[in-house]
């Protein structure tokens, strides 16, 4: 595929170019839509399309309105601050809970593995809008509905899934004769835990609560029925936003969402290749 | 020398089976031990949620709850018989409802009956505003003409207790007015009586015997309720609206009367369950069976177009060398990682008839600016945008079955002489299979709940089952419909997912990497 052999006929090198065009095509497509709405977003105009001053690269054609919007509006700054305010704490719980559970789940002995990790992948495999109607239902009836807690205990059943499979997949490649070892020479489970095993997964917990933190970062179902306008988190308000008077400011919030996950990306690859580096260097 | 069957013992004397069994019990503790406070929360805010879902697709205690006494007395009336039901019926409507007014409830309740029988819930409502002021009045003002006493509530509490055995219906009447008072935080002995326990107290009375009580107040009240004129309960609901004369009306109260009711199931496919068993519901309500085909459908357009566009990709990501093939994939993991809204918002920007694609297109003269293409708010819009959506979760998986069929096979075809095309499809592709079913299963799971994007760029002719559950949790407010609707939904993404995790494995669910 790579390279075309010399020998190659005609029609072997118009497939081989075709299909790199289709391929481009496709590449396209995937990554277009998102690349677009970054120079619309600094529109100097209230309009969702390149204006002609944009085309012909005036400056006068762009603008920093949509930001000054953004970081100025009550409503976007409310939603800014409660999504920081919800997705770490829905993090730290999915991520204390989930490793534990994922140390347990990664002996050799663990009495209904199987039923024990359906339930805890569950979350990730049943639909959103399913969850959120059994939530809403639920947490009316415990009054965790339109609560702070209510959003946070929901998030965090949400990112659980995440955090286990990546911490199980970290713990795969983890030498039990390191924590042998360390038993061994007198240190006892909790020494073992924090000094030997975390620093080694560290790279996988981490990736972990990454996932779970754009989990709920980025949900909208879920706190659209859980919430109240209280917890109206940046997500939302852009639902809102496109539902009833689509504005550029969104434009501008999905640049800056945009850039944060091209900052979360690149963080989880360098920790991924961390973690590969770090079990090559373990012995066996 | 041992015998054979003597057991092998550790240093400390135990058998070292039952060493063995400890310590593998231990370490089977241990294990549980760290798992249960993950699988204590998941099971509280996730499976519980869950659970109680399913429970409401089924549940149905409100018309009990509401009217329990007319629910005990339309059990022994027969519908066959025509003509609506005995003056019993009535009599215990008339409590139930003075209380459910009292309590608010009988708006909720019409509502209720209102998903099987429309008009229900107006004429609920309208009897809660009139059932306060019925006839019934003449026997209270009857009786207390004739001894102050009965305006002193104590006397009714005295009564209950001591002639609770010939005086049934007000004592019943008597305890349920207690509770009735006491929630809306009044005391029950310096509350007036209400007319409703007049009614009570003269059905009893004229059940009795003349001179059949030891109490002479009573058996005064028994005199002067002979006397007087019988108030028709039948006939006072009939002036607030004729539909209660209505047998069809006490058919369906009869139908839906118990605690469970697979009646929000059958509203589901279509079908209502009535007083003459199951039927089709009328020809313009049945959307349910058209709303699941057109998520099936759509679905599976959405799961194909994956196919095809990610098959290729895929194809070319697994055959680079790694180098290349890695910067390549970040174009496909950036799109994985960005915001749902996003991409949401972004097809919502680019699909617009003022948008930049029928700029574009009307730019290079493709089409008039006149007839700029409909794109968004229609099933053409949402199957455009969730295909971009889910396109990674297909080249994911397939990427990762391409990446381990070994490149010797093909180049082994191809020197046995087959085509370029014959070892592909005969020997490439059957490989790649395994890829193409976990991939699809996904992208299905994923597309049949999809929510957001369908509500977004869907329009009316573009939203899927999860929309119309949406609408009943929040709008409609007919819970146990959306309760059944989703059931429905996610026994069928089980079945989807029990098929993947054939194919693949619980195990082997990868992300981005």
């Amino acid at each position: 595929m790579s390279g075309l052999p010399p020998y190659a006929s005609f029609t072997q090198k118009l497939w081989h170019y075709a299909f790199r065009v289709i391929c481009g095509i496709v590449f396209f497509f995937l990554i277009a839509p998102i690349i677009v709405i970054i120079p619309l977003s600094f529109n100097a105009q209230d309009f969702f399309t390149f204006t002609p001053e944009m085309l012909a690269l005036d400056p006068d054609g762009y603008s920093l309105k949509h930001y000054n919007d953004f970081f100025t509006n009550p409503d976007w700054q409310q939603a800014m601050w409660n999504s920081i305010r919800i997705a770490p704490m829905a993090t730290l719980l999915s991520v204390s809970f989930g490793t534990l559970a994922a140390i347990g789940l990664s002996q050799p002995h663990v009495p209904f593995r199987r039923a024990i990790m359906a339930i805890l992948i569950s979350p990730m495999i049943v639909p959103l809008i399913i969850s959120a109607a059994g939530m809403y239902f639920f947490y009316s009836r415990i009054g965790l509905q339109g609560s702070y807690w209510g959003v946070v205990l929901a998030h965090a059943a949400l990112g659980i899934p995440f955090v286990i499979i990546t911490v199980t997949a970290t713990l795969v490649g983890f030498d039990r004769s390191l924590t042998r070892a360390a038993a061994s020479l007198g240190a006892n489970p909790v020494t073992t835990f924090a000094k030997v095993q975390m620093p080694l997964i560290l790279p996988g917990v981490i990736s972990g609560g990454l996932f779970a933190f754009i989990t709920s970062f980025d949900e909208v179902v879920v706190v659209l029925f859980v919430g109240s306008a209280g917890q109206k988190t940046l997500p939302w308000q852009m639902f809102t936003g496109l539902r009833e008077q689509i504005s550029p400011t969104i434009l501008a919030v999905a640049t800056i969402l945009v850039t944060v996950s091209v900052v979360l990306l690149a963080t989880i690859e360098i920790l991924r290749r961390r973690s590969e580096r770090l079990r090559g260097m373990s012995p066996g | 020398m041992t015998a054979i069957d003597s057991p092998v013992l550790t240093a400390d004397g135990t058998p070292l089976k039952a060493s063995l069994r400890r310590a593998l019990r231990r370490e089977k503790a241990r294990a549980f031990l760290l798992v249960s406070p993950l699988l204590l929360f998941v099971l509280l805010t996730f499976i519980a949620p869950i659970a109680d879902m399913l429970f409401r697709s089924v549940e149905n205690g409100i018309v009990h709850d509401t009217i329990p006494r007319t629910v005990q007395a339309l059990r022994n009336w027969d519908p066959e018989q025509g003509g609506s039901p005995g003056d019993d019926v009535f009599e215990a409507f008339y409590t139930d409802m003075v209380f459910a007014v009292e309590r608010k409830s009988h708006t909720r309740l019409g509502s209720r009956l209102n998903y099987e029988r429309t008009g229900l819930a107006s004429l609920f409502r309208k009897s809660g505003r009139r059932v306060g002021k019925f006839d019934t009045t003449d026997y209270a003002d009857a009786f207390t003409t004739l001894d102050q006493a009965w305006e002193d509530p104590r006397t009714w509490d005295a009564l209950a207790v001591s002639e609770g055995a010939s005086l049934p219906r007000t004592a019943s009447v008597h305890a349920t007015w207690r509770e009735v008072v006491r929630t809306d935080g009044g005391d029950p002995l310096e509350e007036e009586p209400w007319d409703v326990l007049y009614a009570a107290l003269y059905a009893d009375l004229m059940q009795a015997p003349a001179g059949g009580f030891d109490n002479p107040l009573l058996n005064d009240a028994r005199t002067a309720a002979a006397g007087l004129e019988p108030v028709s309960l039948r006939e006072q609901f009939g002036a607030i609206d004729e539909d209660w004369l209505d047998p069809q009306v006490w058919r369906t109260i009869r139908t839906y009367a118990g605690r469970y009711t697979p009646g929000y199931f059958l509203n589901s496919v279509d079908l209502k369950l009535t007083a003459d068993g199951v039927q089709y519901r009328d020809e313009g309500d049945r959307i349910y069976i058209l709303l699941f085909g057109r998520t099936l459908y759509m679905s599976l357009v959405i799961t194909i177009s994956c196919i095809l566009l990610g098959y290729p990709v895929a194809f070319l990501l697994a055959n680079l060398p790694l180098r290349t093939a890695n910067i390549l994939m970040i174009l496909v993991l950036l799109p994985f990682w960005t915001s749902l809204l996003v991409r949401t918002s972004s097809w919502k920007v680019l699909l617009q008839q003022q948008g930049v694609i029928n700029d574009i297109l009307v730019a290079l003269r493709i089409v008039d600016d006149a007839s700029r293409l409909i794109l968004i708010n229609n099933q053409t819009g949402t199957i455009i945008a969730m295909t971009h959506i889910l396109l990674p979760f297909m080249i994911l998986p397939l990427y990762s079955v391409m990446k381990t069929i070994p490149p010797s096979y093909v180049r082994a075809a191809k020197s046995l002489g087959a085509t370029d095309w014959t070892a592909f499809w005969r020997v490439y592709f059957p490989n790649s299979v395994p890829g193409i079913g976990a991939g699809s299963v996904l992208v299905f799971i994923l597309a049949i709940g999809y929510y957001i994007t369908p509500e977004l760029v869907g329009g009316t002719r573009g939203v899927f089952i999860s929309n119309r559950i949406a609408y009943h949790i929040s709008s409609s407010l007919n819970w146990g419909l959306a309760a059944a609707l989703g059931t429905i939904l996610l026994f069928a993404v089980l079945i989807l997912y029990w098929t993947y995790d054939r194919i693949v494995g619980i195990d082997n669910v990868k992300l981005g990497g």
